[in-house]
């Protein structure tokens, strides 16, 4: 049996690339009405540029406010991120998101609209018929080219996380983020969409930042896992997916560590 | 191609999959026609009723009123004092909408403003701008600028809350994605914000048309001739006063087929190319 049906990457595994993303001792906390939230404590981690990176863990680990973090959503109580060696001040679209939710597509544009979007706003292009062009192709990268024109309520869910995708892509940043792009899909679905965002990692070799509450989606999908704990958030364990480990054997190894001394949920 | 099992329709023609409906269901499923129709039945229950009352100096019939509505165009000047209506309205209307989106986006961007702006629709909200009339009188004088006052409270207040409540309902994913591309200030407000509340903008605006219509009819009423010829209020005061009772009818037909106008013309053409075309509104 084969471990990994989709990747093989052991140029961009090796120790020789450089990190494109890394946080340094990450707090985040979060004010609800009656008492002040720690979501992580103390996160230090790292990604290369290319690598496929998941975060994983049980709700209430701190997994997506890290992520939203890293977008620039949440500044940090303490530590920092940074990109390419510059700290992460705020929002910005080298860092580009996908989120879980469908209603992240603009309702009032098309496909095509909502991918031209950010390639417009941030001037990536000189001229406005080669953002379209760029757009039209990396619409067709994740097979909605017939639906270019078609307006986001006229998508089923995948194919809206797909035009999302598409969007982030089309801005070919340092870093996509995603944060539980597919849970809120069907499992078939779900499946199909895991398998052409491998594909598309394969075509375009991304740095991929991928949170996940689901093990088996984490295996499936990263190079490397990091699993954290909750309550507050810290990291529990490290993971490689890869030859010498098949695919469920890696599965129950982290699920085991999760369920076994108590310390998962 | 074999089929495994034979079916007995396999051999004729397959059926289409879509089949016109008969005419009558299809001219049915025209908004428009039902609308219409419904309107000719009330026209001759009026007929009706007004025949059998006999009583043109109290209810004049349909046809006696569309006579005069009619004789007002070609020779009352009724098409004139619609005119001097709408302009005014017109004016007070856009001055309500840029206060409304200037409060709005105050409330958008901070916590205070957000107060004021809640604050200030709880107080003047369920004031009827008509009330404020003798107050407009008595600051601004008999003319146009006190009619512009109580159009502005009619229109500022019912328009703000809808656009506030329509940008607070804007969803964090929306707005963190257009954060995301770095927009920020009044871009991100523009090109996110506003169309994505727009559903909710959309019905402050007729809210507000409907409201700046009734108040500046009652205004003009109370008030009489505010500039030159006076507009539709005036033209219905002034033949109530002569006891021309279809030219009151007819003058309110004209308030209502305004009105009418503006809501299935105006209103409905903005809202099939946007809120129905972008999936925000059935």
């Amino acid at each position: 049996m084969n471990a990994m049906p989709s990747f093989h990457a052991p140029d961009l595994d090796g120790a020789g690339a450089p990190a494109q993303l890394a946080v340094e001792n990450l707090t985040l906390r979060y004010a609800t009405h009656a008492a002040l939230v720690t979501a992580t404590e103390n996160v230090s981690f790292s990604v290369r540029r290319g690598e496929r990176f998941v975060l994983l863990g049980p709700s209430g680990c701190g997994k997506s406010s890290l992520l939203k973090s890293i977008g620039g959503f949440i500044a940090p109580a303490s530590g920092r991120i940074l990109v390419n060696g510059r700290e992460v001040t705020g929002p910005g679209p080298d860092r580009m998101m996908v989120f879980q939710e469908f209603d992240q597509l603009m309702p009032w544009k098309t496909v095509l609209g909502n991918v031209m979007f950010p390639l417009v706003e941030t001037r990536k292009f000189a001229r406005r018929d080669e953002a379209e062009a760029h757009a039209l192709a990396t619409i067709a990268k994740v097979g909605l080219a017939k639906f270019a024109h078609s307006f986001p309520h006229e998508l089923s869910g995948g194919m809206k996380q797909r035009a999302a995708i598409a969007r982030a892509l089309a801005m070919e940043p340092e870093a996509l983020l995603m944060d539980e792009p597919f849970a809120a899909l069907d499992a078939l679905t779900r499946r199909t969409m895991q398998q052409e965002l491998l594909k598309l990692w394969e075509e375009l070799r991304f740095t991929l930042m991928f949170v996940t509450h689901s093990i088996e989606e984490a295996v499936r999908l990263a190079q490397r896992i990091i699993l954290l704990s909750p309550h507050p958030g810290r990291i529990r364990d490290e993971f490689r997916t890869g030859a010498d480990e098949a695919p469920a054997a890696l599965e129950r190894r982290i699920e085991s560590l999760l369920f076994t001394d108590g310390g998962g949920i | 191609m074999t089929l495994p099992v034979s079916i007995p329709l396999a051999a004729s023609a397959p059926a289409p999959a879509a089949r016109t409906l008969p005419l009558w269901r299809r001219a049915f499923n025209i908004t428009a026609l039902r609308r219409g129709l419904i309107l000719v039945a009330l026209a001759a229950l009026w007929q009706a009723y007004a025949v059998w009352a006999d009583n043109p100096l109290m209810f004049p019939s349909f046809t006696e009123t569309a006579q005069a509505f009619w004789q007002g165009i070609a020779s009352g000047g009724l098409l004139g004092k619609a005119w001097t209506s709408v302009q005014v309205l017109l004016m007070g209307y856009a001055l309500g909408v840029a206060l409304a989106g200037v409060l709005a986006a105050l409330a958008a961007s901070t916590r205070i403003g957000e107060d004021l702006l809640a604050t200030l629709v709880a107080m003047f909200n369920p004031l009827p701008a008509i009330a404020l009339l003798p107050l407009a009188l008595l600051w601004f004088g008999l003319g146009t600028p006190s009619l512009l006052f109580v159009l502005v409270h009619a229109v500022l207040w019912p328009l703000a809350l809808n656009m506030s409540s329509g940008f607070a309902a804007v969803t964090e994913t929306l707005r963190m994605a257009g954060r995301n591309y770095g927009l920020r200030g009044l871009r991100y407000v523009a090109l996110i914000l506003i169309p994505a509340a727009f559903p909710s903008i959309l019905t402050g605006l007729k809210v507000a048309w409907a409201f700046a219509w009734r108040t500046l009819i009652a205004a003009e009423l109370v008030f009489g001739v505010a500039s030159g010829s006076g507009g539709l209020g005036w033209f219905i005061f002034e033949n109530k006063n002569r006891l021309e009772t279809a030219s009151v009818f007819a003058g309110l037909g004209a308030v209502i087929l305004i009105g009418l106008l503006v809501e299935g013309l105006v209103f409905r053409t903005i809202e099939i190319a946007t809120v129905r075309k972008w999936g925000m509104q059935r």
